[in-house]
């Protein structure tokens, strides 16, 4: 295909019949119970605790909490853009790299994609917990209220729920539709009823007709070219939340690129984590090769390079506009209270990811699994450090106040942890976790290049 | 001669250009009514067995159309119907309401597309006569099959049989509507 000037990125020596049940047998025949297992229960201790300290919120308030005047938005919309911007990486690398032609993708698609859909479902959950009266988010929408009042559609609050509620539809349906294939697959390997009975169903019927696959094909790319431009949108509006008012450090024009090169990188990731754990618990090495170690690195770097220019631009957006306000925001992020969680986000962002560079470090599973940790703790600290630096001093000396997160804070942000990983694992341990005819169709370009002769 | 007890002839194939082949000889034979199944979309095979539906793209268009205009009017509806002044700016203000205009277009021309295809494709159909063929299971892992349909007018059972057989087919096998 496109990527000629590369020696292939799967063994050509494999075939389909070896993929797919290689593949198809991981939800028929899963191997690593036990793993899995242990995985599942922590992860489940962790969605107890969000249930446990969700119902204490209803039942208390949000005044549990650490937020206050004047940080009155603190944990619910951090981790709320720290969960949505991870979940953008998984669409990317589905849709972008499809319509580019990038033939790596393949392997990576699936389970970024399922990663998409339970990440954005945590951030979804953060907002509604926020509201304090969770039962009143249908007010969110336009219905004809005995009030005869409507939302207000100039405010970038409402934007939102329409913006993320549509990233999550359209998720999901890119997600089923690239998976129906792969269900029909697992239904034809299957041998027990009760698999034969779901992969059935849900594969709708499938049979691979070629009048199928021709339309498939057209409905598959056009809802890539429409995941694209939803996903830039979706958290530029994200970005509006915190631009469109008039704080000092938030106000500024840099912030949708800069929100969106942030979410991509910290997605980016959290993709290479999940990768390196799968390929390792399900022994995928040859299909998750070290050659897509090497492409994620790349990405990773190259994302977060464009996130570090964010950081210079936001220095040089405060110097440049002079204001007295901005230049004591910069003062404050740098070596006010928290200087902890700027320098702590140039140190995991930026300074961590240096040794990418290296290809024998992107090569490295571990080591390339160590930085992309420091990723997702570096976008966690700088998220913190846009949201509290800018609001705990704003500009009436009588209203500045200091912000600390509460126990509570804490514990329904390990509890999303939680409601990530249950769901997660429940997936890969019923689906096929890697996308199989996208893979055989990989192996087919390459046999094909390999018969004339390069 | 088509008969009323049969779906057609599947003949099987070990990779894609093999099949694609064949679908050429057997469209130049003189078969209309073909159809294939494959594990991957297999492209080259699309002009040769003439498929060029584009409706599910005007599905989308179309979509994605209604879902910019039913947000637009949506939000200048409700600004009409209980007018917020805030701060003296514009109550229809369509660069605020073009964030929603995009989510909905997005929306309705990724729903539209998507229950399109399955429509037009006729699924969900869990039942259908090409899975009472006895090798085709490995239509989702690794054979490529091609179809000629009883509905063919030039189909018959043993013509057609001997001309599948001429291609050097893995296998031909008649399926049972």
């Amino acid at each position: 295909m496109s990527n000629a000037d590369t020696h292939p990125i799967l063994s050509p020596r494999q075939s389909y019949a070896d993929v797919t049940e290689q593949l198809a047998a991981i939800p028929l025949h899963f191997p690593t119970r036990r793993t899995w297992l242990i995985l599942l229960i922590a992860s489940s201790l962790l969605l107890g605790l969000l249930f446990v300290s969700a119902t204490v919120l209803f039942a208390t308030g949000v005044g549990i909490w650490g937020l206050d005047i004047p940080v009155n938005w603190a944990f619910a919309i951090h981790n709320y853009v720290w969960w949505l911007g991870i979940g953008h990486a998984g669409t990317l690398i589905s849709a972008l790299l499809l319509l580019l032609g990038r033939d790596w993708r393949n392997s990576l698609n699936r389970f970024a994609e399922t990663m998409t859909l339970f990440a954005v479902t945590c951030a979804r959950i953060y907002p509604i917990l926020h509201l304090g009266r969770p039962w009143f988010v249908y007010w969110m929408f336009p219905y004809p209220a005995t009030m005869e009042v409507w939302p207000q559609f100039r405010s970038p609050l409402e934007w939102d729920i329409w913006a993320v509620l549509t990233y999550l539809t359209v998720s999901v349906v890119f997600w089923y539709i690239g998976l129906i294939p792969d269900l029909a697959a697992a239904r034809d390997r299957a041998r027990r009823r009760g698999w034969q009975v779901f992969f059935g169903v849900l594969s709708l019927g499938w049979r691979g007709s070629a009048v199928h696959w021709q339309r498939w094909h057209q409905a598959y790319r056009l809802l890539a070219a429409l995941a694209v431009p939803l996903v830039v949108s979706v958290h530029s509006e994200v970005s509006l939340l915190f631009a469109s008012g008039t704080i000092p450090g938030w106000h500024s024009t840099i912030f949708p690129p800069y929100f969106v090169l942030g979410a991509a990188f910290s997605g980016f990731a959290v993709v290479a984590m999940i990768a390196i754990g799968l390929r390792r618990l399900f022994h995928l090495q040859n299909l998750v090769t070290d050659d897509h170690l090497d492409v994620l690195g790349k990405v990773l770097l190259a994302t977060g390079l464009m996130t570090a220019y964010g950081y210079v631009f936001e220095v040089f957006d405060a110097l440049y506009s002079g204001d007295a306000h901005e230049l004591q925001t910069l003062t404050d992020r740098v070596f006010g209270q928290y200087w902890w969680s700027y320098w702590g986000a140039i140190f995991f962002n930026f300074v961590v990811l240096q040794p990418l560079w290296f290809r024998s470090v992107r090569r490295s599973p571990w080591l390339l699994f160590g930085i992309s940790t420091s990723v997702a703790i570096g976008m966690w600290l700088e998220r913190y450090m846009i949201l509290v630096t800018s609001l705990y001093r704003d500009f009436l000396v009588s209203s500045w106040g200091i912000y600390h997160a509460t126990f509570w804070d804490w514990a329904i942000y390990a509890g999303t942890i939680g409601l990530f990983f249950v769901p997660f694992l429940l997936i890969i341990r019923l689906l096929p976790v890697i996308s199989i005819f996208e893979v055989k169709e990989v192996l087919h370009d390459e046999k094909k290049e390999l018969a004339h002769g390069q | 001669m088509a008969n009323e007890d049969v779906y057609g002839f599947l003949a099987e194939f070990e990779t894609p250009e093999a099949l694609v082949e064949a679908a050429k000889k057997t469209r130049a034979k003189g078969y209309r009514d073909l159809d294939a199944f494959t594990p991957f979309p297999v492209y080259d095979l699309f002009p040769v067995l003439r498929l060029r539906d584009r409706r599910v793209l005007w599905l989308g268009l179309y979509g994605g159309l209604f879902g910019c205009a039913f947000a637009f009017a949506m939000q200048i509806f409700i600004n009409y119907d209980y007018p917020i002044n805030v701060g003296g700016r514009p109550l229809y203000a369509l660069s605020a309401f073009a964030v929603v205009a995009f989510e909905l277009t997005v929306l309705f021309s990724a729903l539209a597309a998507a229950v399109g295809m399955l429509a037009l494709n006729g699924l969900p159909r869990l039942h259908h006569p090409a899975f009472n063929a006895a090798r085709f299971g490995r239509a989702t892992k690794d054979r490529f099959f091609l179809c000629v349909l009883a509905t063919d007018p030039r189909f018959d059972a043993q013509e057609t049989r001997d001309f599948l057989r001429t291609l050097k087919p893995a296998s031909v096998e008649l399926v049972p509507s």
